[in-house]
């Protein structure tokens, strides 16, 4: 459907890109007793960790390798080495998540022969290195995220042979036969990654979920602080990923996660391109009843009248308005089908890594690009989505913003919105059609802004 | 080249600190060795940025892979009256090609599409630490491409491996010196002009403090580089004094521009309310002493008594709130004193603070004010932190934004001071504004309401069976959301 180009300038303007490392280092962040730490100069944490403070409004444990100039033409052995002891002496973690950046990358570390050589010389070294390969000059933050995710399976997964060897799906009293594997895709907040393990405990599942922000980065008062992620997967249950029955992968980029599990234990996965929407939420709802053999429960059938209700009654406002969307391959997907689902028109896709659900896209053209390219294409649009910095531009057009993915620092709860299965769907629909009523009401009373505006008083004085 | 930069931007006789180490001390600059695992701050290229993207009429290029300012940008909270160019995030973006292949051209090119769309009144370009690794000439290319389209293009040497973020204030003090200041004539000048050097502008509060120099009838002949414009920079040379506001960042800027123009500078600083009349009365004396007509002493006394006096009276009705309050401070360099003194003049306890970026100078007055065994702190780590605020050894913790979320996680006030803060505390009208919201962190219901104990706790049930009445002492007086 959709034609995808790159685009063509020297210059980004206004990135709607964050890198790859960080992706890889918010995947470790949802892993219990979990440390990232990055093999680069000190900015290259510094940066990652304010951004993820001003999303999170959480504190953010991740530390650096400190790399100085001459450390990286040596190679950065000894940073390494250094930086993993003292870790360990000041902040004890069960996993370091070690992730190599563009100024490692470039000066030729070989991170993986760094570690195996740093675990031979120290044989009782207590807490579990990944080392990532994910230099900042390649991909996106969705690409770190998975690559990340993939590392974690191949390390940490037990293989199928040591893990139970469950996976007795014809054998209900079998407990494992409940097991289900859950990977989210880094476009999902913690809220959200909650609310899809909630859905599939709805069908009598127990879902394993890698990496798990909802437990970690929920945002919570805790009764203790401790330098490691304090939540999130525990490093027994990824060990234990081989015996589930079934991998539901989340998101595109979660494919390859999927794949690696897969080849590592056996288990078969399937990969839903979204779980926002009636249809995605359908396959979804229909794939967790029978997995488990059990029928929908009837409060999500009550869910899912509400969801086709909400959007009879959203269509008014959305039908016909311009959308211009800017995020990550999976959240653009998952945000354009669901608006184009209730009339909305995708006329500008920005996003920020190519990947296969670029083509799937409603929209004639979705541009690998920044937030110029989407302000350029924004023009004459009803409703800019995209994260806060979108806000610019936004004010620029005169076109009101709907924040959505990483970073939203001007406006409080992010983590915890939920745009997934019928309920959370119906919320973003609504969030959508008020922006959209609120732009109407801006304007002076009475006067009919476009067609669309008198459609919608007409309904609100018959509803 | 950047090895040399380097080496010139560390050797500092204006610096103290500087002059009392060894010959071979020196050589190592003032740098601390950072310790991988343990490290905290941001980086050399993350400083220059501080220093030079609030001059807000000109682009800010950085040459580098998408980490450097897809992360970054849009990050501080510096503030422009006018232009808002500054505020947009512009990089090359490197991809792999561009590091295999290099992309000399590519930032020509860059800068060409800048250019274009914005004409600005100049571009910053900033090397980061993969164009320093391989090796580009970004001195070369800005010769080039100032050449191809007739503006300045200023190379800023400070790759973030190069050093810590004070380093990097330092390299872009040195940009400045190198290729900017001195490169344009002012079209006027005064006996009053001054420079202020090393005021972001953060919150605002340059403006804090800009129209008690105007009322003094100083002219600010150019910010650097708060709610700065390049010309203005680059006419800094005329000025008759400057005011050095953050000695540690940018002393060297200071002090070059007193050898090579014969501008004389103070160090002083806008953070409480002595140190305020200081800086005005210091600042005055020097412009005096180039010739300004003396009257302006005279003048500056009357502002400093007036100032002052309505500042003391704004701030007298927190005291009584306020007295025996405990305080932790966690920030840097002069903050550190300065709010110490603030404070305490306020009947406030300060039961620590900081001096990680403090000079001897800085842990003098520290130490004159709190006492020689006061509790004084090079870092302090997050779980130690925590368990500082748990066992309730402070009511309110002042610090930078990594620290909010241990203080909150604890359950206990705290007050942004730092980098991200959303209000100016400068000047004396910052001053109250710093106490103001000091009181209405410290006196707010909310930390009574998360600290009470949930319906299956025992103290709790407890509560919950006690006689009704006087279980609990009725609260003090709410607090006033607008302050006196």
């Amino acid at each position: 459907m959709a034609s995808v180009v790159r685009s063509k300038k020297s210059c980004a303007v206004d990135p709607l890109k964050t890198s790859q490392t960080i992706g890889a280092a918010l995947a470790f962040l949802g892993i219990d007793r979990c440390l990232p730490m990055l093999h680069g100069s000190q900015g290259c944490t510094s940066f990652g960790l304010v951004l993820f403070v001003r999303h999170f409004r959480e504190t953010i444990p991740m530390q650096t390798t400190a790399m100085s100039e001459v450390n990286a033409i040596l190679g950065g052995e000894e940073n390494v080495e250094k930086g993993l002891l003292t870790l360990m002496e000041k902040a004890n973690p069960d996993v370091i998540g070690l992730c190599s950046t563009a100024l490692t990358e470039t000066s030729g570390a070989d991170l993986g022969k760094i570690v195996r050589d740093f675990l031979q010389a120290h044989p009782d070294f207590p807490a579990a290195v990944v080392p990532v390969v994910v230099p900042d000059f390649a991909g996106a933050l969705p690409d770190g995220w998975a690559t990340a995710v993939t590392r974690m399976i191949e390390d940490l997964v037990a293989p199928a042979e040591q893990g139970g060897a469950g996976r007795e799906l014809g054998c209900p009293a079998e407990p494992r036969a409940r097991w289900i594997n859950l990977l989210p895709g880094s476009h999902l907040t913690p809220a959200e990654v909650e609310a899809l393990a909630d859905l599939a405990r709805a069908f009598g599942l127990e879902p394993i979920v890698l990496p798990d922000l909802s437990g970690s980065l929920d945002g919570h008062v805790p009764e203790a602080f401790l330098p490691h992620t304090l939540g999130g997967t525990p490093t027994a249950a990824i060990r234990d990923m081989a015996s589930s029955v079934l991998t539901i992968a989340v998101g595109e980029h979660m494919r390859g996660p999927a794949q690696a599990l897969a080849t590592r234990s056996g288990v078969p996965f399937e990969v839903l391109e979204s779980a926002t929407g009636l249809a995605a939420t359908d396959r979804l709802v229909g794939l967790l009843s029978r997995i488990s053999g059990n029928p929908v429960p009837s409060r999500l059938r009550r869910e899912r009248a509400r969801l086709q209700d909400a959007m009879l009654d959203a269509h008014f406002f959305t039908g016909g308005r311009r959308v211009a969307i800017g995020a990550d391959p999976d959240l653009l997907f998952a945000l354009a089908s669901t608006l184009s689902d209730v009339g909305c028109e995708i006329a500008a896709a920005v996003t920020t890594t190519s990947s296969p659900v670029l083509e799937r896209v409603p929209a004639d053209e979705v541009v690998v690009g920044d937030l110029e390219d989407l302000e350029e294409r924004a023009r004459g649009c009803d409703l800019l989505v995209t994260h806060s910095h979108g806000r610019a531009a936004s004010e620029r057009l005169g076109v009101p913003l709907l924040r959505a993915g990483i970073p939203s620092f001007d406006r409080l709860g992010s983590p915890q919105a939920v745009w997934v299965g019928y309920a959370g769907t119906a919320t973003l629909l609504f969030e959508v059609a008020n922006a959209f009523l609120a732009a109407g009401e801006a304007h002076a009373p009475g006067e009919h802004c476009r067609s669309q505006g008198g459609t919608a008083r007409a309904a609100e004085i018959s509803g | 080249m950047l090895a040399a930069k380097i080496a010139e931007v560390l050797n500092e006789p204006g610096c103290a600190t500087n002059r009392a180490k060894s010959a071979k001390d020196r050589k190592k600059g003032c740098t601390k060795q950072l310790q991988p695992g343990a490290a905290a701050g941001g980086c050399a290229f993350d400083g220059a940025k501080i220093a030079l993207q609030p001059i807000a009429d000109a682009a800010h290029l950085v040459h580098g892979p998408i980490a450097c300012e897809g992360n970054s940008w849009g990050s501080r909270n510096t503030g422009s009256s006018g232009p808002t160019l500054y505020r947009r995030g512009f990089t090359t973006d490197l991809d792999e090609t561009d590091v295999v292949m290099g992309a000399e051209r590519k930032l020509l090119a860059a800068v060409g599409e800048i250019v274009a769309k914005h004409r600005p009144p100049a571009v910053f370009v900033y090397a980061t630490c993969v164009t320093s690794l391989i090796g580009e000439d970004l001195a070369a290319i800005c010769k080039a491409a100032c050449a191809r389209y007739g503006l300045p293009v200023i190379p800023v040497e400070a790759p973030g491996f190069a050093g810590s973020k004070n380093l990097g204030n330092k390299l872009a003090g040195q940009a400045l010196l190198d290729h900017v200041i001195g490169t344009v004539e002012p079209e006027r000048t005064t006996p009053y002009d001054v420079n202020i050097i090393g005021e972001y502008n953060v919150a605002g509060e340059l403006w804090q403090v800009k129209p008690l120099l105007e009322r003094l009838g100083m002219r600010v002949l150019a910010s650097i580089s708060g709610d700065g414009r390049y010309r203005d920079v680059a006419a800094s040379h005329r000025a008759r004094a400057a005011l050095l506001v953050c000695s540690r960042a940018m002393l060297n800027l200071a002090r070059r521009m007193e050898e090579r123009w014969g501008i004389p500078f103070l160090e002083g600083s806008f953070y409480g309310i002595s140190d305020t009349s200081d800086a005005l009365r210091g600042l005055a004396r020097l412009l005096v002493e180039r010739g300004a007509p003396p009257e302006l002493l005279i003048r500056t006394e009357a502002v400093v008594a007036e100032e002052e006096a309505r500042a003391w009276s704004r701030l007298t009705p927190f005291r009584e709130r306020l007295a025996g309050k405990k305080v932790l401070l966690y920030t840097g360099g002069v903050k550190s004193w300065s709010v110490v003194s603030a404070l305490q003049e306020m009947g406030m306890e300060v039961v620590g603070t900081s001096v990680r970026k403090s000079t001897e100078g800085d842990l003098a007055r520290i130490h004159a004010l709190m006492g020689e065994d006061a509790h004084t702190f090079d870092s302090l780590p997050g779980m130690k932190m925590y368990a500082l605020l748990k066992e309730a050894k402070a009511d309110i913790l002042l610090a930078g934004g990594r620290s909010q979320f241990v203080a909150l996680k604890a359950k206990v006030p705290f007050l942004d001071v730092n980098q991200e803060r959303h209000h100016g505390y400068a000047g004396y009208e910052g001053m109250v504004a710093l106490v103001r919201e000091i009181d209405r962190a410290i006196s707010s219901p909310v930390f009574r309401e998360v600290r009470r104990p949930a319906p299956w706790e025992e103290s709790y049930l407890a509560e919950a069976l006690s006689p009704p009445g006087g279980e609990r002492a009725p609260s003090p007086s709410p607090s006033s959301s607008k302050g006196p």
